[in-house]
């Protein structure tokens, strides 16, 4: 059913759950003395990176292993690909080796869909460009859903560069499938036109977090990189910080049975506060164990197990 | 270039060619006597008089077509066209003149360079190339560039343009516009103001959101053509809007036309008939500058055309290498190809509205170009620069079949109405039976 994953709106809502039980499944692995599982023996997977992401590449490496597959890692530093051979022919290159799966992060938005075109095996979008990173949205489900028992008719607030985020766009689609309230908040220049229209109809914009917050359940905080100033996003990183940061006194606003989120990397003093990262509300480290475990169900569906 | 005069009287020189009952400008079936290179006689049932005959039995005649807006990429990028492929394109296209863009490597920004791409049009023989040369030395916005020299070459250019490029200094564009006058030229501006489209990859709107493509928002055009016309009424000047793409900016037009200034628009086919919604396959075919913009922006072009605040219909012709298309999106060159299309999208969005094709794409660019052989009917004594249509057939576009170098036409599998059966240029056929004559 599922050939590749390349966007939020490729998962219904059957399918989504499917994955976040599947993962749920997949953790207990990361539980046992050997962590592994022989599903995927004999099966190639291919991490192709074309931006530097450890931690994501990391992530879908350990996801693979812990399925037994073969794992290449095709990074576009120091390899034929920074010499300027095309993604077309990459591609080929890697059709040739049999890939099964290439699982590719790249600065391009659309370059997942382009791959796709041209090998026979399933692309997994691992972040591309401002577009979308699916299966960060994925991992950050099944992080809420394991805090707070359930997604539909939780309200999120998702805060910060939406419009440079690949998170965002994907937490919007799938959110929305799966019946959580999806609040967008940040400054205006940071907030892309027709956003609710263009992904999901519903999804409210807020320009002040204070008046959000009393009212959600989730808080995400996207990444916002100090160079947006430079182009006139925002005036200065302290301003931004005193508007649209997450501190203690704007945390204490939360409802208190409220979680706090972020992707990471994190601007610690920029969008989020240390006291704030590192208070029991933040799910940050859960997200990493569950980034493996819900990466792992997608690849043994994708690679398989979906029929 | 008045050489069809050259053989003397024409009622006088030997036939040519008899095209026989075909309808000039969709009116009622006729002759058409070719000879020394003019429309020698019109007429039912007139006598061969040794011509060869071509059956235009169900045909349209029209004027042949005129684009004030062609990109051949010779010199520099002769893998993606050469002035002889583009002109074999164009004259299958049912072209018989194209203005030849000036960002070519080196930029047609010298006399050199101008009379280069004219003498390469006059060997290739396919079609009147006219050049357009740049308005600034090297496109690059600063200085201007000689345009007296170009307009005295024997290039004669009339339009000048930094295509690709906006004139985007407000100084620059006013002394340009001044300039010209003295040579009754004009100036072709590509209408983006470039800090509002910074690493811009398509229309600013909802597809661009979910799609993660950075915007080219419709005000970047808008704005350079409000400045622009402002700037042509204030000085007295000849502006040309190149490629115009939005509802508003037909609205901007609309208001400077009814003031009086001195300003002409094109559209282009593909602005006509599609949308931002392609780019969802991430497929850079569909990547152009300016950007396929919403269906109510094609709405208000296709009403603008009609109504004429649009004067005229420009491909944006631009051939591109297979490597600059077969990439990622942000990667790849903005163009499509164009000049064998766009009679036939032009029938898809007008229906058979000969006497308005006849204006829009040959009478009226002619006149703004100042090329006085084209853009004429068909009647006797004009310069047979003509084409022949069948609006009853039907074709499914080929990349592969294109007659340009390069196969980057965003209707692919789409089937369109019309195809051209002959061009003729003074005379001469460039195509017969829908094939290239050389
Ligand atoms: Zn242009």
């Amino acid at each position: 059913m599922l050939k590749h994953l390349l966007s939020g709106a490729d998962l219904d809502a059957a399918t989504a759950t499917l994955i976040l039980d599947t993962a749920a499944e997949m953790a207990t692995v990361a539980g046992r003395e050997v962590k592994k599982l022989p599903a995927l023996r004999g099966r190639t997977v291919v991490n192709l990176f074309y931006e530097d992401s450890t931690r994501t590449r990391i992530s879908f490496e350990a996801a693979a292993k812990r399925l037994s597959a073969d794992v290449i890692n095709f990074s576009a530093k120091g390899s034929s690909v920074s010499k300027g051979e095309s993604l077309k022919d990459t591609a080929l290159t890697l059709q040739a080796m049999g890939a099964d799966a290439v699982v590719i992060r790249h600065p391009a938005s659309g370059a997942p869909h382009r791959l796709a075109n041209w090998v026979e095996g399933s692309v997994l979008n691992a972040g591309d460009g401002t577009h979308e990173h699916p299966t960060q949205a994925l991992l950050d489900a099944y992080t809420m859903r394991a805090r707070l028992g359930r997604i539909a008719g939780l309200s999120v607030a998702v805060v910060g560069d939406v419009l440079h985020s690949r998170v965002a766009r994907s937490n919007v689609l799938l959110l929305a499938t799966l019946g959580a309230k999806v609040t967008l908040v940040g400054p205006p220049t940071l907030i892309p036109v027709d956003i609710g229209a263009a992904l999901a109809p519903g999804t409210e914009v807020s320009y002040d977090l204070d008046a959000v917050l009393p009212t959600s359940d989730v808080v995400m905080m996207l990444r916002v990189q100090r160079e947006r100033m430079a182009d006139s996003y925002f005036p200065s990183a302290r301003e931004y910080a005193r508007r649209y940061g997450l501190d203690g006194p704007r945390m204490a606003r939360l409802p208190d049975h409220a979680i706090v989120m972020h992707p990471g990397p994190m601007n610690r003093g920029m969008e989020i506060a240390p006291e704030v990262a590192d208070s029991p509300r933040s799910t940050i480290v859960e997200q990493v164990a569950n980034g493996v475990s819900v990466r792992m169900a997608v690849l043994y569906l994708l690679l398989g197990g979906m029929h | 270039m008045t050489e069809y005069t050259a053989g003397g009287d024409p009622g006088a020189a030997k036939p040519a060619y008899l095209i026989r009952g075909v309808r000039v400008v969709g009116a009622a079936p006729t002759d058409l006597l070719l000879a020394g290179g003019v429309v020698a006689e019109v007429g039912r049932d007139l006598a061969a008089r040794g011509a060869r005959v071509v059956d235009g039995d169900g045909l349209v005649a029209l004027p042949g077509l005129v684009d004030l807006h062609t990109h051949l990429r010779e010199p520099g990028r002769e893998d993606a066209e050469t002035v002889e492929s583009g002109s074999r394109a164009a004259a299958l296209g049912g072209y018989t003149a194209v203005c030849a863009m000036a960002n070519t490597s080196p930029v047609a920004d010298t006399a050199g360079v101008v009379e280069q791409v004219w003498r390469l049009g006059r060997e290739a023989g396919l079609v009147d190339v006219q050049p357009i040369g740049a308005v600034t030395v090297g496109l690059a916005g600063e200085r201007l560039a000689e345009l007296g020299a170009m307009a005295d070459s024997a290039a004669r250019v009339r339009i000048f343009s930094d295509d690709g490029h906006c004139v985007a200094d407000p100084k620059l564009m006013r002394r340009a516009l001044e300039y010209v006058k003295a040579f009754d030229g004009v100036i072709a501006q590509h209408a983006e103001e470039p800090r509002l489209t910074e690493g811009a990859q398509m229309h600013e709107g909802e597809v661009s959101t979910r799609l993660g493509l950075t915007g080219w928002p419709a005000v970047a055009e808008e704005a350079i053509i409000a400045r622009d016309v402002l700037l042509a009424e204030h000085v007295g000047s000849r502006l040309h809007v190149c490629h115009l793409s939005t509802a508003g900016s037909v609205e901007v037009l609309r208001h400077a036309k009814k003031r009086g200034v001195r300003v002409t628009a094109e559209v282009t086919p593909h602005h006509l008939l599609l949308t931002d919604e392609r780019a969802a396959s991430y497929d850079p075919v569909f990547k152009v500058n300016p950007p396929l913009r919403t269906s109510a922006d094609v709405s208000a072009l296709r009403e603008a055309l009609v109504e004429g605040i649009i004067d005229i219909v420009a491909t944006d012709h631009a051939p591109h290498a297979l490597e600059d298309k077969e990439c990622e999106w942000a990667y790849a060159r903005p163009g499509m190809l164009g000049l064998e299309t766009a009679l036939s999208v032009l029938l898809d969005v007008l229906g058979e509205r000969w006497d308005l094709i006849a204006e829009r794409m040959s009478r009226t660019p002619a006149r703004i170009a100042g090329l006085v052989e084209h853009g004429r009917n068909p009647a006797p004594g004009v310069p047979a620069n003509l084409t022949l249509v069948d609006p009853a057939a039907r074709r499914t576009v080929d990349p592969s079949e294109q007659a340009s170098r390069s196969r980057n036409t965003p209707y692919a599998g789409l089937t369109l109405p019309g195809r051209i059966v002959a061009t003729f240029l003074r005379g001469e056929p460039t195509v017969l039976d829908g094939k290239a004559v050389k």
